[in-house]
């Protein structure tokens, strides 16, 4: 067997195990989001599909498949149909250099290993919007037009804040290595979040507008956009849609957790290589809480408040940061 | 690699015909979408990773977007704004003679290429940290021309969309 296929058959075994665990702990944020948002309205949430309604996400999954699939007449069939597909895969594209934690030999454990594994991740991050955009326009229809339009402005918006925030763990970790930047923390256990401090709140509430998430979820205010871009989308292109915006969830929650909160860094890990594993599982999941409790307690914002927002405050706190940040930098080495 | 070269080859061009061909201007769009996504990968067979990102960031991720922000609100129907052949005819003539210099250049760079023993790069050629310090020294002055360029088109474009502020 050539090396080249041989390459290739390791990489998509990796991934679709990978795949088939990001897809697993997607259904089980759903059933935690449920469950949180009703225990913080005084609810009890799903109960009656397996014990302690954990068989749930089956039962969503199965209904979503059996519902009709309909397509506008208006719509544009090819857009239309491609748009979930894209939201999916541009949603799956950043787990491949995600480092889940350190084997014991301290090489990490990711499918891929890139020097410019930031630079990636803020790449795949940029060509998530496609999804909803060509999904808004496709259909042919007001509301999802108009949702489309939102987030595609509020992409472009939140997205430069969120850049600069990044750049100012790259500088201080002065590499661009996610594995680097993680073993660059647990070597001292100073977590960039303590020199990153404005950083990493830049970093929470340009993440936030990125994923559609409340505050910030406009493109799909269901008060004024009935359902915003996905309304005319039904059954398995609708869950799609959802499971996109989950996974965009778990992923950015995981990229805080790399930057700002050291990896799998944590109490014994230097000494139980596996423990980094539970570690970072365990600071994504307190994020994805994070998430959760957010959009149980704020309202939606207006949307020239969002923009005025992003532009006049994040974008020049950003800036200043990172001009801070470099001055420190260049100052101490 | 030559095979990884080969399917970017094939979808680079497939997708730029399409952009091209395609009556539709969102189809277009996607269609130079596939065809950044192609061109990022081709860059990292020739060891740019920096400049593959950068394709995929600031092309696909920023200007693209613009663009597909704007087609999306001056064509929310669905049906193609121009119709009918014939209006862009006289410029047959002109296209056949850039694609012959074209051809020619590509033929000129070919042998050029060829003639020349072929080294390997350097191993961190093309990497971040390579690129970062090539642009700050050896290209210095190109990289604060073209900023101080790019300066020069945000003032025009804060003057014209500013405009009936300033009028005094």
């Amino acid at each position: 067997m050539s090396p080249l296929l041989e390459l290739v058959i390791i990489v998509a075994i990796k991934s679709a195990i990978l795949i088939f665990i990001v897809v697993t702990s997607f259904a089980y944020l759903m059933l935690a989001e449920r469950k949180v948002l009703a225990w913080f309205q005084l609810r009890v949430g799903p109960t009656w599909c397996g014990p302690w309604g954990l068989m749930q996400p089956a039962a969503d999954a199965v209904k979503l498949v059996m519902k009709e699939d309909l397509t506008p007449s208006t719509a544009d069939p090819i857009i239309y149909k491609l748009a979930p597909a894209l939201a999916a895969f541009t949603a799956l594209l950043a787990y491949a250099v995600i480092p889940f934690g350190t084997l014991p030999d301290g090489r990490p454990i990711a499918i891929a290993n890139p020097n410019a594994g930031v630079l990636y991740l803020l790449a795949v991050g940029s060509i998530g919007v496609y999804g909803i955009a060509l999904g808004g326009w496709a259909s042919q229809s007001k509301w999802p037009l108009l949702g489309a339009i939102r987030s595609t402005a509020q992409m472009i918006s939140y997205e430069l804040a969120m850049g600069l925030a990044v750049v100012g763990v790259l500088l201080v970790a002065g590499t661009t290595n996610l594995a680097q930047i993680v073993s660059g923390q647990s070597a001292h256990h100073v977590w960039y979040v303590i020199p990153q401090f404005i950083g990493f709140l830049i970093y929470a509430i340009t993440a936030t507008a990125e994923t559609n998430r409340a505050p910030f979820d406009l493109p799909e205010a269901e008060t004024e956009l009935v359902a915003g871009f996905h309304t005319e989308y039904s059954s398995l292109r609708f869950g799609t849609f959802f499971v996109a915006e989950y996974i965009n969830m778990i992923t950015v929650s995981a990229i805080a957790t790399l930057l700002f909160l050291g990896g799998g860094d944590g109490p014994f890990a230097g000494a139980l290589p596996w423990l980094t594993v539970v570690w970072f599982l365990a600071k994504v999941a307190l994020l994805l809480f994070v998430f959760i409790w957010m959009r149980a307690t704020l309202p939606r914002l207006r949307y020239d408040r969002l923009m005025a927002f992003g532009w006049k405050v994040l974008l020049p706190v950003a800036v200043l940061n990172l001009i801070v940040t470099a001055a420190i930098v260049a100052f101490v080495r | 690699m030559i095979v990884l070269y080969w399917i970017c080859a094939v979808v680079l061009v497939l997708s730029a015909i399409g952009v091209v061909a395609s009556r539709q201007p969102v189809h277009s769009v996607v269609g130079l979408i596939v065809n950044f996504a192609a061109l990022a990968v081709l860059f990292l067979t020739l060891n740019a990773e920096f400049l593959a990102m950068i394709q995929i960031i600031i092309y696909a991720g920023a200007i693209l977007v613009l663009f597909l922000f704007v087609i999306a609100l001056l064509t929310v129907s669905s049906e193609p704004i121009e119709r009918g052949r014939g209006k862009l005819e006289f410029q047959s003539g002109p296209s056949v003679a850039a694609g012959l210099v074209a051809l020619a250049l590509m033929a000129v760079g070919v042998r050029v290429a060829w003639s020349q023993s072929i080294k390997p790069p350097p191993p961190d050629f093309g990497s971040v940290s390579t690129f970062g310090v090539q642009l700050l020294t050896t290209h210095l002055f190109a990289f604060e021309v073209t900023a101080f360029v790019l300066l020069v088109a945000i003032v025009g474009v804060v003057l014209m969309a500013g405009r009936k502020e300033l009028r005094f």
